[in-house]
């Protein structure tokens, strides 16, 4: 088992994710022990079914595990509702998607503004929140387009503005350049790193990309549904 | 106002789909609503009876004359008011479809038993002084542009020959469920020819008797009276209120009714199944921002909303539209129909049901897609996407 710190965001204890099949029993990940410091940039990485996904799903608190617990700032989020953890993800989760799920019918500035619509603030304050955060992923000039009138870049960007205007605790992000080109990519990447390193920011980040991955400050790997090869278990 | 402005886009995403839901919304409640004004126009004339008015018919059936001396031995009974009597003289003028009721009545005693048939004095006279005058309704002098002094030809059908009679007057009455599509000749007439072809026994038959009251709370026992008065004769009578015997000849188009009420609520149906069919399609194409919105925090009752929010918004505008159209439908099909109802008017009732339809419509079609959309799995709905 792994040992708590002070500065520890995720703890994972023991756990596990069996999926149902044809009534068979499909396990995809196995005993699971992992820490996650706060400010930490972890990359998940592994081959296809190796269940970093499913992982990245429990820990964003989208998915149930079979067994163990999840703690994310001290809050045992298997143990909470449905609601509870609407609740939860809405104050301390900011999603990345590789097709960075934007609503298509909503603006730039709209689509930033979603998750702020969960949250007391005023339309006034909410105003200065998106703004501010579209600045930030350099994409002021571009508040009022639709997502279909963007690039995948952009969108992407968007998408990363989105995760990011409610200042949560966590970022996940799930194969964020896997729908974009090199170069593209390295440019959601460069913003990921400044989100990291200006602000501080804990990101779990899912890729087949090992390239992507060496920007993050710890890489992971996840073979059948075991962890193998974390850095944090040889310190 | 967000969920406003995002069920107003969402709703028109794919504009050609929403058009086409809307149109079949607008057709479904709009004949839903000519339909319905169709059914309350056969009722119309049940509306417009008096309560101090009796009809007075062979027991045997609508069809059988009854004695025409039975009109002295009615007015003795107490509490009756005045009698008079009338036949149903049917007619062809120029084409069957010019059709329009035709009665030859005795002028003096039905005018006083019918005071909302407001006719002037001079017309009344100038009707009585003439053995071929008829008094027409206000209605049937437009829909043929008729005037006073016009001749109308009638081809015979119960009573054969060519008949010939001169308009004397036109009535009108302040009641708006007084038919006035109807023309009045004099019984007289009638009972001469059919005393020069028949003998006197035909002339002296009537179809039915209306009998007056002054105090309606006596009807059924002035009922009773009439019928026991008759009892055990050849020509045994059915005496009921004005109303009941309106509401029988319209029992007699039951089933017509019933036909049309049913397609009222099956042009519903259909609209609804279509309805729900673009919001299952419309759901289905969503998945995966509906499972984003959820992995945001969003609640499952948020993507509820949005789904009955949309499904409302395209049924209240369909169904708006729907009901504007009905009026000039309905005065589209009046005119189609002339005379053939008293009353055709769009009621608020009818107004009320079209509404509740749309909103029903709009309700039920949402019903099982925001079911499933609000349990929807967030992982399965964003793999979706992938």
């Amino acid at each position: 088992m792994s040992t708590a710190s002070d500065d520890t965001l995720i703890r994972i204890d023991h756990l596990t994710k069996t999926y149902s099949r044809g009534g068979q029993p499909i396990p995809v990940l196995m005993d699971i022990n992992l820490e996650v410091r706060r400010a930490e940039f972890v990359s998940l990485m592994g081959p296809s079914g190796s269940g970093k996904s499913t992982l990245l799903n429990l820990i964003a608190g989208i998915d149930q595990p079979t067994s163990g617990t999840i703690q994310i700032a001290g809050v045992d989020i298997a143990t909470l509702d449905e609601t509870a953890l609407a609740d939860w993800r809405a104050a301390n989760v900011g999603f990345i998607f590789q097709f960075y799920n934007l609503m298509p019918v909503l603006t730039a500035y709209e689509n930033v503004e979603l998750p702020l619509l969960l949250t007391n603030l005023t339309r006034k304050q909410r105003k200065a929140h998106v703004e501010a955060t579209l600045e930030m992923v350099r994409l002021a000039d571009r508040m009022d387009h639709y997502p279909n009138e963007l690039s995948g870049g952009q969108q992407q960007r968007v998408a990363i503005a989105r995760a990011l205007v409610t200042d949560p605790t966590l970022i996940v992000a799930d194969e964020p350049t896997g729908d974009l080109d090199r170069a593209t990519g390295e440019e959601v990447l460069a913003l990921m790193d400044e989100l990291h390193h200006d602000l501080g920011k804990t990101i779990v980040m899912v890729t087949h990309d090992p390239k992507a991955a060496s920007r993050a400050s710890r890489m992971i790997h996840l073979e059948k549904g075991v962890l193998v090869d974390d850095p944090a278990d040889a310190h | 106002m967000f969920i406003f402005k995002l069920l107003l886009k969402n709703a028109f995403r794919h504009k050609l789909r929403t058009l086409l839901t809307m149109v079949g919304l607008v057709v479904a409640i709009s004949a839903f609503g000519l339909l319905r004004t169709i059914v309350d126009a056969w009722y119309a004339g049940v509306e417009g009876t008096s309560s101090t008015r009796l009809i007075t018919r062979s027991a045997i059936s609508v069809g059988q004359p009854l004695p025409r001396y039975y009109a002295e031995r009615i007015r003795k009974i107490e509490g009756v008011s005045g009698v008079t009597w009338a036949n149903w003289f049917g007619g062809i003028y120029l084409d069957r479809r010019n059709f329009f009721a035709r009665f030859a009545v005795d002028g003096p005693s039905y005018f006083a038993i019918y005071p909302e048939y407001q006719v002037s004095d001079a017309e009344r006279i100038a009707f009585m002084a003439d053995r071929q005058g008829a008094i027409i309704g206000r209605d049937l002098a437009q829909r043929f542009g008729w005037q006073v002094g016009d001749t109308i030809p009638l081809s015979g059908t119960i009573y054969p020959g060519n008949w010939s009679f001169t308009i004397r007057g036109i009535y009108a009455s302040p009641d708006p469920n007084t038919d006035e599509s109807i023309m009045l000749m004099h019984w007289s007439l009638l009972s001469e020819n059919l005393r020069k072809r028949l003998g006197s026994t035909a002339a002296e038959q009537v179809a039915l008797y209306v009998v007056g009251i002054s105090d309606p709370s006596r009807a059924s026992a002035i009922s009773q009276d009439i019928d026991a008065l008759f009892r055990n004769s050849t020509a045994e009578t059915k005496t009921e209120t004005e109303k009941s015997f309106q509401l029988g000849m319209v029992a007699m188009s039951q089933t017509v009714l019933m036909a049309i009420r049913a397609v009222s609520f099956v042009v519903v149906l259909i609209i609804m199944a279509v309805m729900a069919n673009t919001m299952t399609m419309t759901a289905r194409e969503r998945l995966a921002e509906y499972a984003t919105l959820k992995a945001l925090g969003f609640s499952p009752a948020f993507v509820v909303k949005l789904l009955f929010g949309e499904s409302l918004m395209i049924a209240v505008i369909g169904g708006a539209m729907g009901m504007a159209l009905t009026f000039p439908l309905t005065a589209a099909f009046m005119q189609q129909t002339g005379t053939l109802f008293k009353v055709f008017e769009v009621s608020q009732t009818t107004l009320l049901y079209q509404a509740l339809a749309a909103l029903v419509v709009g309700l039920l079609a949402a019903a099982w897609p925001a079911w499933k959309m609000s349990r929807i799995d967030i992982v399965q709905g964003l793999r979706h996407v992938a």
